[in-house]
């Protein structure tokens, strides 16, 4: 089910073989995962919580053992090396700094216990510092800083004894949003500059898609998709993606046609909906349509667009650039739709809406890619 | 003005919440207290002489039980807790007591006058209850035949091999080590009063030294011979025999060189039922009532007429009986009152050296 | 205040009365406190340096001795004063207060203040000190008024100096008591040496014992944690019975090692240093453990994990992230565990031997016994003042580390 990756499994920087994880022979935690990672990429572990996606980077950073497969760095099975001889730096959601140590002794501890001392060590503590904007604060305690300084101090830390791969924990969800979206263009800013391979977790589909080089996309332990941003959001291969990642309609249906890579649902109403086939559907079976918010479109072009409905508005949400709808179809199925403010018709609680099949897509009801599946 | 005011209200809050509590309390009065030792020699008492005391007199009775030592009688009687009645207490206590009149001067007359009791039972402020001594003790069954009879027996770890127990007090031990260094029981505390008296009895006590195990509280004494842990100990005969009787032990005692002392009833001078806690002296002393007491707990009887009537099978684990008054020695409570201080003092340098 | 240039008398009006409230919910604790621990331990102290006795029985002789120069014999105006006050504080019952303050500081003063009073109300003459000589000869040595008048008052150095095991001369120097007789610097010694190892025994078993409930999930640790506050519940009797009969000669400890074949003859393993050790370590173990168990339980897992991720060995970690942290809590157990092991005198005198006692019971002997409460009162302050050092010593060593 998942991916097969265009990048051959010895050529990867760290590669996931089958790797599963369950505890106490429980359900697993993580099912037969495969995947490969880049070396130099910004990889983003997407998920809600409970998917898979912290278990995975436990079990690469060495705090979980895999209960089945195995996991690669550069070739060489990680299986049995302990967590202090990965040489991954790893940045947690609490920050996890150690309060009895000041800022500089902290982001000095990886080489301390690496036996670097002196002008050296110094040179590249401040460095670090300066790196993360924390410069002259080397001798403040943790508590004597605020959430953001704290993430950057981790940062710091994690990235001053050069790891090969550093791992981050969903490590802005204790921030506040502004702070959080602040941090991100850093981290990617950082990320770049040093050419540093980065494996990230977090559950915010946004942060992913603002982050990534590419996004795996993990539910109930199984990965779902593996993409860049652009192809996770505009081409979901399932309605989970789909649904998950961006903001999307859904309208429940039956196919009546197929044609190639277009088929017809018709959903409640009696209405026909022309859509792009994703998988493998026919005639008969029950499928989710979906069309983005941005993609419907409401203005004078709509009478070219082979999906064409007359709608009443329900709820109008103004958002400054742009407002939102409420529209309900005669089915009495509801979608939100978004349109750039002054382009809207204005006053009007009825309007004509539609929308390009290219941009719909019908994915078989009901099918996320499941455990063992 | 208003500092005043609100200085005044934080004081009155305080003691109006103790006017509340101190209105409650001392409505129902307590029954009349009397406090023993505890453990065989209370329960003897309560047989002997409590259960019949409320029987004949309707006077009910409340047990308490403590450990001795004056102080806590004088911080009961200065600090006006008035909750004790009849206490039974060490000679030393009664000395110091009374001396700082903690205990209420006692009328003789009303116990059948000083001469009915033995001359040692007899004090301004006290009675005798009972009789007890100290003595060697040891199991049978791990020392064969005769087994040690004197305090040179006891010093001699040749003859008789294994640890000894005593007392981890100077008082009894230095009287002990004079004994057993020849010193006859008439010339004890004469040769203790003295610098060089006090000095042999320490160089006696060096050479038993590194064979002795010390004890602090009596109770442990039948297991320390019971275990093995010591051959033979100081000890009160009482315990052991109980033991005997009850748990079917082989303790074996010798009375040869004994020192006996008497414990005494007194009334605390703050008892508020003075007159009940008089009448309970006085149950407790008539010798029909004594004459129950050795059923029960084997000791040495203060009564004169009791001593005489008294089953002389009763009498045999007892002070009381003559055979067992061979080179026995009172306990000088004056000595110890005098040189107790210097003597413990010397005595805890002389274990730590 | 700072900060707030409007109205600033107003805020100090309310804060002062805010703290008011704050002290009006303590003022019953505060007041409870003086009334029933501060002031009599005050009280207690003060006996350690205050003499009374002799001024209340005999009010004109102390006056009297205290203005005498102190040299050799007082003239025959003291003696007439002191014959005087004996006859009369035989009557009213007050001897005993002198005889036995006398007494403690040479001994033999006791029977020869009650042997003299009798004798001057038999009609002996005291019209001077010859004439008390003549009564016992001890009137006649200057060592025997020494003592009175350092029993003068109103204040003493006898208890504060016999507590080390010092005295004042008959020319008032401080001297050194005779070797047989000093006890008690040793004792001290001793005291603060078992408490240390106690408390030492008590940091290196606690430590795992705390390491251990705070890394086990809560349905193990709460049984465990019962299991190691038992001790709280049983009587220092039964408990100190159980340790006899486990560590005795012929106790189950021995036995069982010798039918293993580890040792050849028993051990001495109690009646000794080893059973003071072994028995108060195990009553005082808790009040290190629960201190500690409380640290660690707030050191988050991440941060372990973040040093191993980091390059710390697990040895590293513990040492550089772990145990500086818990130092506040260990310290604190340690602090409670010597502090109260000072106080300790029955265990010892149940399972230790000759010379193990420790300070507490010849303060106990002298509260409880002798009723010598200006001795128990500078012993108990002797024990005070290095105490008081070690809790200062103490919240230094705890703030330098933020928990």
């Amino acid at each position: 089910m998942t991916q097969a990756e265009p990048l051959a499994p010895d050529a990867a920087f760290v590669a996931f073989a089958d790797v599963g994880k369950s505890y106490d022979g429980g359900r697993a935690a993580v099912c037969g995962l495969n995947l490969s990672v880049r070396k130099g990429e910004f990889l983003t572990l997407l998920g809600p919580s409970g998917s898979g996606k912290t278990t995975t980077l436990m079990m690469l950073a060495g705090f979980e053992a895999p209960t089945e497969g195995d996991i690669r760095m550069e070739g060489r099975s990680l299986r049995g090396r302990p967590p202090h001889k990965r040489n991954m730096g790893v940045v947690f959601q609490n920050y996890a700094l150690f309060p009895h140590m000041n800022v500089a002794q902290n982001v000095q501890f990886p080489l301390q216990v690496r036996g670097l001392r002196g002008d050296a060590a110094q040179a590249k503590v401040e460095a670090a510092l300066e790196l993360v904007d924390l410069g002259g604060l080397g001798g403040r305690r943790p508590d004597q800083l605020s959430g953001g300084q704290r993430q950057r101090v981790a940062l710091a830390r994690a990235l001053v004894f050069e790891p090969d791969l550093v791992l981050m924990d969903e490590p802005l969800g204790a921030l506040d949003r502004q702070l959080r979206e602040r941090l991100q263009v850093e981290i990617k800013r950082i990320q770049r500059r040093l050419g540093v391979t980065v494996i990230y977790v977090t559950h915010d589909q946004a942060e992913a898609l603002t982050l990534s080089d590419r996004i795996v996309v993990f539910a109930g332990g199984v990965v779902q998709q593996v993409g860049t941003p652009e192809a996770i959001y505009e081409r979901p291969e399932n309605a989970f993606v789909a649904g998950f990642v961006g903001e999307n309609n859904g309208l429940d249906g039956i196919v009546t046609a197929r044609d190639g890579a277009t088929c017809e649902v018709r959903i409640a109403g009696d209405l026909l909906v022309r859509a792009t086939a994703v998988g493998d559907i026919g005639p008969g079976d029950a499928v989710v349509t979906t069309i983005r918010p941005e993609h419907v479109e409401t203005g004078t072009e709509i009478g070219t667009l082979c999906n064409r409905f007359a709608a009443c508005v329900d709820d109008v949400a103004y958002h400054g650039d742009h407002s939102r709808l409420r529209a309900i179809l005669p089915g009495g199925a509801a979608l939100t739709i978004r349109t750039q403010n002054g382009s809207a018709p204005g006053g009007s609680d009825r309007l004509t809406i539609g929308w390009c099949a290219d941009r719909c897509l019908a994915f078989p009801a009901g099918r996320v890619n499941g455990g063992g599946a | 003005m208003t500092g005043l005011r609100r200085l005044l209200a934080w004081l009155a809050l305080p003691a109006a919440l103790i006017g509340l509590t101190g209105c409650s309390g001392e409505s129902e009065p307590r029954p009349l207290t009397v406090v023993g030792w505890g453990g065989s020699s209370q329960e003897a008492h309560r047989r002997a002489y409590w259960q019949s005391f409320t029987r004949a007199t309707g006077i009910r009775l409340q047990e308490d039980t403590w450990h001795g030592g004056v102080g806590v009688i004088r911080t009961k009687v200065l600090g006006g807790d008035t909750s004790w009645d009849v206490v039974q207490v060490e000679t030393e206590d009664l000395i110091l007591g009374c001396e700082e009149g903690l205990f209420e001067p006692l009328e003789w007359s009303s116990l059948g006058g000083r001469d009915a009791f033995i001359p040692t039972a007899v004090h301004d402020c006290g009675v005798g209850a009972m009789l007890w001594s100290y003595l060697i003790g040891w199991d049978g069954d791990r020392i064969e035949g005769p087994g040690p009879r004197t305090w040179a027996d006891f010093w001699d770890v040749e003859r008789f091999p294994g640890r000894r127990g005593m007392r981890r007090t100077p008082k009894y031990t230095l009287e002990f080590a004079l004994m057993a260094d020849g010193v006859p029981a008439s010339q004890v505390y004469p040769t203790l009063r003295t610098p060089a008296g006090i000095d042999r009895a320490f160089r006696k006590l060096d050479a038993l030294k590194p064979n002795v195990v010390w004890w602090s509280s009596i109770s442990q004494v039948p297991d320390l011979l019971g275990s093995g842990e010591v051959a033979m100990s100081v000890t009160s005969p009482g315990r052991l025999i109980v033991a005997n009787r009850t748990e079917g032990r082989n303790f074996r005692v010798s009375w040869d060189g004994n020192i006996y002392a008497v414990d005494y009833w007194v009334i605390l001078s703050n008892s508020p039922r003075k007159a009940e806690a008089a009448q309970l002296l006085r149950h407790m002393t008539l010798p029909e009532n004594q004459m129950r007491l050795p059923q029960y707990i084997p000791t040495g009887l203060t009564s004169r007429r009791a001593g005489e009537l008294i089953d002389p099978r009763l009498r045999l684990d007892t002070p009381s009986d003559p055979n067992n008054m061979t080179n026995a020695l009172e306990l000088d409570a004056n000595f110890w009152v005098e040189y107790g201080d210097q003597l413990t003092q010397r005595f805890n340098a002389w274990l730590a050296h | 205040m700072p900060g707030s240039p409007i109205e600033p008398a107003a805020g100090r009006r309310r804060s002062g009365a805010k703290r008011g409230w704050t002290f009006a919910l303590v003022a019953p604790l505060l007041l409870f406190l003086a009334i029933g621990f501060l002031a009599p331990v005050l009280l207690m102290m003060a006996r350690g340096v205050t003499d009374h006795e002799l001024a209340t029985a005999w009010p004109l002789t102390a006056e009297a001795l205290r203005e005498w120069d102190g040299r050799g014999l007082p003239d025959d105006g003291l003696a007439r004063i002191l014959g005087t006050e004996m006859r009369a504080s035989r009557q009213a019952a007050t001897l005993n207060l002198v005889a036995n303050r006398l007494n403690y500081d040479r001994v033999g003063s006791r029977s020869l203040v009650y042997a003299t009073a009798a004798a001057i109300e038999e009609g002996a003459p005291a019209e001077s000190v010859a004439d008390l000589a003549r009564i016992d000869p001890r009137w006649g040595e200057p060592a025997q008024w020494a003592t009175m008048r350092h029993a003068a008052g109103p204040l003493t150095s006898f208890y504060l100096l016999a507590s080390v095991d010092r005295r004042l001369n008959a020319d008032g120097r401080i001297e050194r008591v005779e070797p047989e007789q000093a006890v008690f610097v040793e004792i001290l010694l001793r005291t603060f040496k078992i408490s240390a190892v106690v408390a030492l025994l008590c940091a290196l078993l606690g430590y795992p014992v705390a390491y251990l409930l705070a890394s086990l999930p809560a349905r193990w640790a709460n049984p465990l944690l019962i299991l190691v506050l038992l001790p709280f519940w049983t009587s220092a009797l039964v408990r100190t019975t159980a340790w006899v009969v486990l560590l005795q000669t012929e106790g189950v400890l021995n036995n069982l090692l010798l039918d293993v074949g580890l040792i050849e003859a028993p051990l001495a393993l109690v009646y000794n240093r080893i059973g003071v050790y072994i028995a108060m370590t195990h009553v005082l173990l808790p009040f290190l453990v629960l201190p500690l168990y409380g640290v660690m339980k707030s050191i988050p897992a991440a941060e372990m994990r973040a040093a191993s991720s980091l390059g710390a060995t697990p040895a590293a970690a513990f040492l550089k992230v772990y145990f500086p942290q818990t130092v506040p809590g260990l310290a604190a157990g340690m602090i409670i565990v010597f502090t109260l092991a000072l106080g300790y005198y029955i265990t010892p005198a149940l399972v230790g031997g000759g010379g193990d006692q420790m300070l507490s019971g010849s303060i106990a002997f002298y509260t409880n016994q002798t009723l010598n409460w200006g001795m128990a009162a500078a012993l108990s302050l002797l024990l005070l003042l290095p105490l008081a050092l070690m809790l200062f010593a103490g919240r230094y060593l705890v703030r330098t580390v933020p928990a």
